[in-house]
């Protein structure tokens, strides 16, 4: 029973990550209706910055928090550079910008950073909290910082003008247009949040599976897994999705299949979902009249 | 008097093809002018044309101002409120959230706060339907949700493309009968595409006829309405 309330858990944990890099996903899907293959890369990137800052001697919250904001920035820049000039260009083209983006980041953090794999800091006390044994002080923590940054993000989508313009422009950039949203900087606003959550994703994941340039592969998978679970275009729903996913994953690794294939666990529920529900449980199921 | 709106020689099309080949307007503030056609006679585009939403060449002149070239949302910025074709509803939100989306550029939030009341008092049906989400508001009451929108804009120029396509006739009657009284209360002006040209002439002061993409006919309404042609070919009888 401990090991199973362990495994349930730690399932909760890892699937907070999930659920934020869905989220990442989940937005840019929205308002450019592609995939942005290189969001866990991005992730990984912040983590190195935030690693860099660490080991220069910033105190760990200030490095976190300048992480997030050189994240921001570097999303705006990214969508305002790279993204831009294919607005208009076909799905091909964008899909081979975005696995283009994956590589270039990845190398790059290999060779800035070289390949070796490194520890992360955790923020959180080494011993159990409250004298717990089913629960690290970091699962526990990360999960309370994926709280803190969905809800902030619920509230920032549903009480502020801007957030309400951010998804107006999703849904409707012509319409945005004519209320006079200025949609170009709404979707780069989009690709910085997305590269937000996804750093906090990369710093809260980096003390598990260790930092080394590919950490986010595996990651970006489940991701995906869960928001197609929860509905590509959902975000509530990819935020399910995410911790479901990571329950999910734990639980099948730990009592089925052991955990070196829990990864397939991911591709198993990408084309079970496709197969069986393609608008996934909460995404909108488009009907079309004949 | 110089006109709120000046065109001239106005052209635009969609890739290669042209649509409009060449239009004049002048619109006098506080009136509510036409712009009469049968489909594809380049109404539409027209509407686009001004709010920059297609590819222009000619003049524009909005409150003395050239205009043309612009980027939409930075027209819209000047007090131009476009109801475009198909409503452009916001499907997903919900209508209250649609109409804060119109005042989205306003600062003055007193004045903003005092519109939604003003606009549950021309549209009642929309206060019952507040929290709705937009799509599943009927048509009419999608097409009365567009207007207030634009409205909330407090726009100097309201530009409506066939506020009537696909209604029912009260619903029609209604939605002319607000534009009327708020052109009559805030001496708001109006453009109006329409293809129910008894019901636009009547509402309107000044009437254009357009015939694949150049205007063919001006004058004031009244007298448009006597044309001959238009009698035959738009009025029916």
């Amino acid at each position: 029973m401990e090991t199973f309330l362990h495994q349930l858990v730690a399932g909760f944990a890892t699937g907070g990550i999930y659920a934020s890099v869905a989220l990442a996903l989940v937005m840019i899907y929205q308002a450019t209706h592609n995939i942005n293959f290189a969001q866990g890369e991005l992730a990984m990137f912040a983590t190195y910055i935030c690693w860099s800052l660490i080991n220069a001697g910033v105190p760990y919250w200030v490095a976190f928090f300048s992480t997030i904001g050189i994240s921001f920035c570097l999303g705006v820049l990214i969508e305002r550079i790279v993204i831009r000039p294919v607005e208009r260009a076909p799905v091909l083209t964008v899909v081979v910008v975005f696995l283009g983006l994956l590589f270039i980041l990845n190398s790059m953090a290999g060779w800035i950073f070289t390949y070796t794999i490194k520890s992360f800091p955790s923020p959180f006390p080494k011993q159990s909290p409250f004298g717990w044994t089913f629960i690290s002080s970091h699962e526990l923590g990360a999960v309370g910082v994926t709280l803190v940054v969905l809800s902030l993000l619920y509230c920032f989508f549903r009480f502020t003008p801007l957030g309400l313009a951010m998804r107006a422009a999703a849904q409707n950039p012509d319409s945005s247009r004519l209320v006079g949203i200025r949609v170009g900087w709404m979707l780069a606003l989009g690709w910085g949040l997305a590269a937000a959550i996804g750093s906090t994703a990369g710093m809260m994941v980096a003390p598990i599976v260790f930092l080394d340039p590919n950490m986010m592969s595996g990651i970006l998978l489940y991701a995906f897994a869960a928001a197609l679970v929860g509905g590509i275009d959902s975000p509530g729903g990819a935020v399910l999705g995410g911790f479901l996913v990571g329950i999910l994953e734990n639980i099948v690794g730990a009592y089925l299949i052991g955990t070196e294939l829990k990864l397939t666990v991911a591709l198993v529920l990408i084309i079970g979902v496709l197969v069986v529900r393609p608008a996934g449980l909460f995404g909108k199921v488009i009907v079309t009249r004949v | 008097m110089a006109a709120l709106l000046e065109v001239k020689n106005l052209r635009a099309g969609y890739g290669p093809t042209e649509v409009l080949h060449g239009i004049d307007l002048a619109i006098e503030e506080g009136t509510i002018t036409t712009l009469l056609g049968a489909n594809g006679a380049g109404k539409t585009t027209t509407l686009r044309a001004l709010c920059s939403m297609v590819k222009t060449s000619g003049e524009v002149l909005f409150a003395g101002k050239r205009i043309d070239g612009r980027a939409t949302e930075d027209i819209v910025r000047l007090g131009v409120a476009h109801v475009p074709d198909g409503r452009g509803t916001f499907g997903s939100l919900t209508t209250e959230e649609n109409l804060r989306l119109g005042a989205y550029v306003r600062k003055d939030r007193s004045a903003v706060d005092a519109d939604y009341e003003r606009m549950y008092s021309y549209f009642p049906r929309l206060k019952e339907r507040r929290a709705q989400q937009a799509g599943t508001l009927s048509g009419g009451e999608q097409q009365m949700l567009a207007l207030a929108r634009a409205l909330m804009l407090r726009p100097r120029l309201l530009l409506m493309d066939e506020p009537s396509f696909g209604l029912a006739p009260l619903v029609v009657k209604e939605i002319f009968q607000i534009m009327k009284e708020i052109n009559a209360r805030e001496k708001m002006t109006i453009l109006l595409v329409e293809q129910n040209a008894a019901m636009a002439l009547e509402l309107a002061g000044h009437a254009y006829l357009m015939e694949t993409g150049t205007l063919v006919l001006s004058g004031p309404a009244a007298q448009v309405k006597l044309d001959e042609a238009v009698r035959r070919s738009y009025l029916g009888y």
